[in-house]
């Protein structure tokens, strides 16, 4: 009688029992990842629209040529300009995780630190792309017009650029969005907050979109810029 | 939040990202980044890839890119196999959608040739 007792009180302890969290995270974290999954798909379903639509064409404009020029250098510079732009999401993804590690010692200061660094690298990040934009559109390129010829010298669809403009556009505005949250978390931070409830888990939880976002990058900078 | 969650929330946070591993993955990402440039820009001009092949090897540094992202700095990795599993396999979609959409992308164009 007694094994049995015990028998069922194990079953009864593992993860899937209920009563506790099987994934062993907090709701809002979870919730966060679970979001995080539904924007992947959004954003693969822009990128796989993009890539139908270059297999469906002959030839494309070569990204070379297109993306040739930064602040003060009129052409023959490619990927320099993206590689700042690579650079500077990098480094305030790894503000954001020093922010979060911050957070986990309850250092208050250095979790603020951290938290504008990251904010500032957003800021960044956005006026390099608005410059990169601006610079398009002052050479004819926008939302129905492609101004760049093909690899091969055809003239180019108005595919390019619509998927451009739509594909960094909408991850320009999560980046944005990014930048808004980290810093009505960053007042909250300020404010004590989270000191006052003994956690900075919410760090966490705006840091995982911030990384998303870097993470949407590296796939975008890939197949726009190098492939 | 009671005392319970908060143990929920930050079990086996502690010590898995040191600040010396942040900067390690740091290092990593921009490493790649810098191995993508070099193709780019000094490989291919000189012939040593065709465009075809660096793309495949731009591909695998992407994702090699996107899992340091998402098991470091996302933290993914040291989070419980069911949350691992819950994000992970989901993204088998995505695959089956690339290959569906590009061979039809493929199919348009030899209707438009």
């Amino acid at each position: 009688m007694t094994t049995n007792t015990s028998e069922i009180d194990e079953i009864k302890s593992t993860p899937w029992n209920g009563g506790r969290s099987p994934f062993n995270v907090e709701y809002g974290k979870m919730m966060m990842w679970f979001f995080l999954l539904s924007d992947a798909f959004t954003f693969s379903g822009l990128l796989i629209a993009y890539g139908a639509l270059r297999f469906s064409s002959v030839s494309w404009p070569n990204p070379d040529e297109v993306f040739q020029s930064a602040p003060g250098i009129h052409g023959g510079a490619p990927l320099v300009f993206v590689g700042i732009m690579t650079f500077i999401l990098i480094m305030s993804s790894v503000t954001m995780v020093l922010a979060v590690e911050a957070g986990h010692r309850k250092a208050k200061s250095e979790v603020s630190k951290w938290m504008i660094w990251t904010i500032i690298g957003g800021l960044a990040f956005l006026g390099c792309q608005a410059w990169e934009w601006t610079h398009l559109h002052h050479e004819g390129a926008w939302w129905g017009a492609n101004p760049f010829l093909n690899e091969d010298g055809t003239v180019a669809s108005t595919n390019f650029t619509n998927l451009f403009f739509t594909i960094t556009g909408f991850h320009g505005f999560h980046v944005f969005s990014g930048v808004v949250l980290n810093i009505i978390i960053w007042i909250n931070v300020l404010g004590g907050t989270y000191e006052r409830r003994g956690h900075y888990d919410m760090i966490e939880k705006v840091g995982l979109y911030w990384h998303f976002v870097d993470l949407v990058w590296v796939f975008v900078f890939t197949f726009f810029y190098l492939v | 939040m009671s005392a319970d969650q908060q143990h929920i929330a930050h079990h086996d946070e502690h010590g898995s990202m040191t600040k010396k591993k942040i900067w390690g993955v740091f290092w990593v990402l921009l490493g790649i980044t810098a191995i993508e440039f070099f193709i780019a820009l000094v490989l291919i001009p000189r012939g040593v890839f065709g465009q075809n092949f660096a793309n495949v090897i731009y591909i695998g540094l992407t994702l090699l890119k996107a899992f340091y992202i998402v098991a470091y700095f996302m933290h993914l990795k040291f989070e419980k196999l069911g949350l691992i599993y819950a994000i992970i396999v989901p993204l088998v979609f995505i695959i089956f959608f690339i290959i569906w959409m590009l061979y039809e992308g493929n199919f348009w164009m030899h209707i438009r040739l």
